[in-house]
């Protein structure tokens, strides 16, 4: 038989949801164990085998000056390597630092500043070291993980669309909430999530982050025309996906 | 005297990053610092100036395992701020939601997070070798949980449906029903889970914890209480600052939670079943007999079989709620915002998640504190290390190691809730 690939999951500044989400393959878990080695897994296991790895999955972003330094030898041990979530491909909600001084962000937590050592931004993978895939979303979607970890199995692309929340709308029969007068962020939000809140009758988040091409201005004139203003729409654009690009242009153009 | 230092880079199968380091002096265990060096991520700064009604959503991103749990409190507090009250079914659907969390969350920290500790693996994958049963219905049940999560949240992680005043939307009679036949089988596995968890070999350690946690007058505690302790502490939850204080120490990127005049308290399951045994149904407390429990548990090892035991107790719990059900008229009760401030306390997974805003007139968040249950268990783990070390200073670095780090993983800790990585060291001089 030949050698299983060796898997290899690593966390930077997260809430943990993304790795969870292998854990969450409740069917699948033992399958995907018997297709891989899980080599370097801390959250699940306190077994480590060292590198290299074929398969590394990345959660969180970076916000430290040895988190900046762990990722380079992240990346020297990994051969294919995959953000997986919006801390890692976008910064995360701890972005919103990056709007701010985040010594005043210290100080409002924390009593003794200086025991804290942190960089002044949160940033994606990408701004560190070259990637290899991308997987969106606040949290990601376990059924799309498994699709990435197969086809990197399998040596093909990973068969993950690149639509917006709109077309999966469509797909699972949801009557619009914009045109029901509910503000939305759809049509700019990469697909992924399965259109979970215009389900639940409320209008999407964007936690799966920006599509490509976006029309922002476009969509917040809709906005306006629904009742939203400026702080509505910054709030909403600065979220978990705040520092993708899209998101923090549009959300700039809407400061007072 | 020598002086030696053992270290795990990586202490495992914990929700974060941290580290230990134990001194030992002429075979007296003389400091044992959890050390949290998760990088902190600023909740409570950001949080200033976002509006009441994202509240749920953002709190939700502190934690991936217990979302729920801060947006219980969250919106709990934006209520109790604006003077609401949610009652009747759509505080049964808090319920039930959050029942459905307390499963995922103790399945997987029992089955695939804990067990290996007992039974001599890495993990659960490597256990599932021998124990495949005993993993596939711990993965069966956590599935059963993260059930009523997807159906009530629309989610597993970060669920988007619940909001201040109630819900988005509520599901009718029908749509609850199919949960019913999964849990109870959930309800069987968990028993199952009990039986099992009870056979494992515990070390001897008794501890006299001061227990806190919530108490209500009918149910078990999980959406809310009061306040209280084995040491006369009976408050409401707004005057939880009068009691407890956060400490900010050099060795944790998690503010250490301590009582004023005590110190070190302990919140999660031990905590609640000794406070709260008398308001299990009787089936839990025959349940808990059979495991070998008696009304209080001092043995911290022991706190996966009260886990397990919290885990067929929300089963049942999920399915008595069930039954009771009719859909409300309407999905959430309607909130006027106003200036003040608000409270909100809930039984996360862990223990006690406690949450005050101050809120501008129009809802906007003035200023947020936020406790999570990690951060106040950081000295109690600390003294538990000293306990569990103590007796055994001479041993050989391997067995001090492995018993800290499975002191530490009893407390389940989640650490990315307070601040992740934990690394062993221990110096003897």
């Amino acid at each position: 038989m030949a050698r299983r690939p060796k898997l290899a999951v690593w966390k930077f500044a997260s809430c943990d949801g993304c790795q969870l989400s292998l854990l969450d393959c409740e069917d699948e878990l033992l399958a995907v164990a018997g297709a891989v080695e899980i080599a370097n897994f801390p959250e699940a296991s306190s077994a480590v085998v060292e590198g290299p790895y074929d398969l590394s999955l990345v959660e969180g972003s970076i916000t430290t000056p040895h988190d900046a330094q762990r990722i380079q030898a992240v990346r020297a041990q990994s051969k294919f390597l995959v953000t997986i979530g919006a801390c890692a491909t976008a910064g995360g909600i701890q972005a919103l630092r990056n709007f701010a001084d985040v010594k005043d962000f210290i100080a409002a937590v924390y009593a003794s500043p200086q025991f804290i050592d942190t960089l002044a931004t949160s940033t994606a993978i990408s701004a560190h070291i070259p990637v290899d895939y991308e997987l969106h979303g606040c949290p990601i979607n376990k059924a799309q993980l498994v699709e990435v970890i197969s086809a990197f199995l399998a040596g093909r692309k990973p068969a993950v669309a690149a639509h917006s929340v709109c077309i999966e709308c469509k797909q699972r029969g949801n009557v619009c909430v914009m045109v029901q007068g509910t503000p939305c962020l759809g049509p700019v939000t990469h697909a992924g999530c399965g259109a979970i809140c215009p389900a639940y009758r409320r209008g999407c988040y964007g936690c799966y982050g920006p599509m490509e091409t976006p029309n922002m201005p476009a969509l917040t004139r809709e906005w306006c025309e629904l009742g939203a203003d400026g702080r509505d729409i910054q709030r909403v654009l600065r979220s978990f996906n705040a520092w993708a690009e899209p998101f923090r242009q549009e959300s700039e153009a809407h400061d007072d | 005297m020598t002086t030696k230092t053992i270290k795990v880079d990586y202490l495992a199968r914990v929700e974060g990053e941290g580290a230990l380091d134990l001194h030992i002096e002429g075979g007296q265990v003389t400091t044992a610092n959890l050390r949290i060096f998760e990088p902190p991520r600023f909740y409570e700064a950001f949080l200033q100036g976002r509006s009441h009604g994202e509240l749920p959503d953002i709190v939700a991103r502190i934690c991936g395992i217990c979302p729920v749990a801060y947006q219980m409190s969250s919106v709990q507090a934006v209520e109790n701020a604006f003077g609401v009250r949610v009652d009747g079914q759509l505080r049964a659907l808090r319920r039930l939601l959050y029942c459905g969390e307390w499963i995922e969350s103790h399945a997987l920290h029992v089955v695939m997070l804990h067990a290996p500790d007992f039974l001599g693996y890495p993990d659960a994958i490597r256990m599932a070798e021998k124990h495949g049963d005993a993993v596939r219905k711990g993965l069966a049940l956590k599935k059963a949980g993260n059930a009523i999560l997807r159906l009530l949240g629309g989610r597993e992680i970060h669920p988007v449906n619940v909001r201040p005043g109630g819900f988005y939307k509520v599901p009718s009679k029908a749509e609850l029903a199919p949960l019913a036949e999964e849990l109870k089988q959930a309800r069987d596995l968990a028993e199952d889970l009990v039986h099992w968890v009870a056979t494992f070999d515990f070390p001897d350690l008794e501890r006299d914890y001061e227990f806190v946690a919530m108490r209500h007058p009918d149910e078990y505690p999980i959406t809310e209480g009061r306040l209280v302790s084995n040491r006369n502490i009976d408050i409401d939850i707004a005057e939880y600052e009068n009691e407890f204080e956060e400490r900010h120490v050099a060795h944790s990127t998690a503010l250490h939670s301590l009582l004023k005049r005590r110190g070190a308290y302990l919140v999660g399951p031990l905590a609640r079943y000794a406070l709260n045994y008398d308001r299990l149904p009787a089936s839990m407390q025959s349940l808990a007999a059979e495991a070998g429990l008696g009304p209080v548990c001092n043995n911290p090892f022991r706190s996966i079989v009260v886990r397990a035991l919290e885990t067929a107790y929300a089963c049942e719990e999920a399915l008595r709620l069930i039954a009771a059900y009719e859909m409300p008229d309407a999905p959430c009760v309607p909130l006027e915002p106003r200036e003040g401030e608000g409270f909100g306390c809930t039984e996360a997974p862990r223990g006690i998640c406690w949450h005050r805003y101050e809120f501008e007139a129009d809802g906007t968040i003035r200023t947020a504190r936020i406790v999570p249950p990690t951060s106040q268990n950081q000295p109690s783990i600390e003294e538990d290390l000293a306990a569990v070390a103590a007796p055994i200073a001479d041993a050989p670095d391997d067995v001090i190691r492995h018993l800290c780090e499975q002191a530490i993983r009893n407390y389940d800790p989640c650490i990315s809730c307070s601040a992740h990585f934990l690394k062993l060291s221990v110096h003897r001089s």
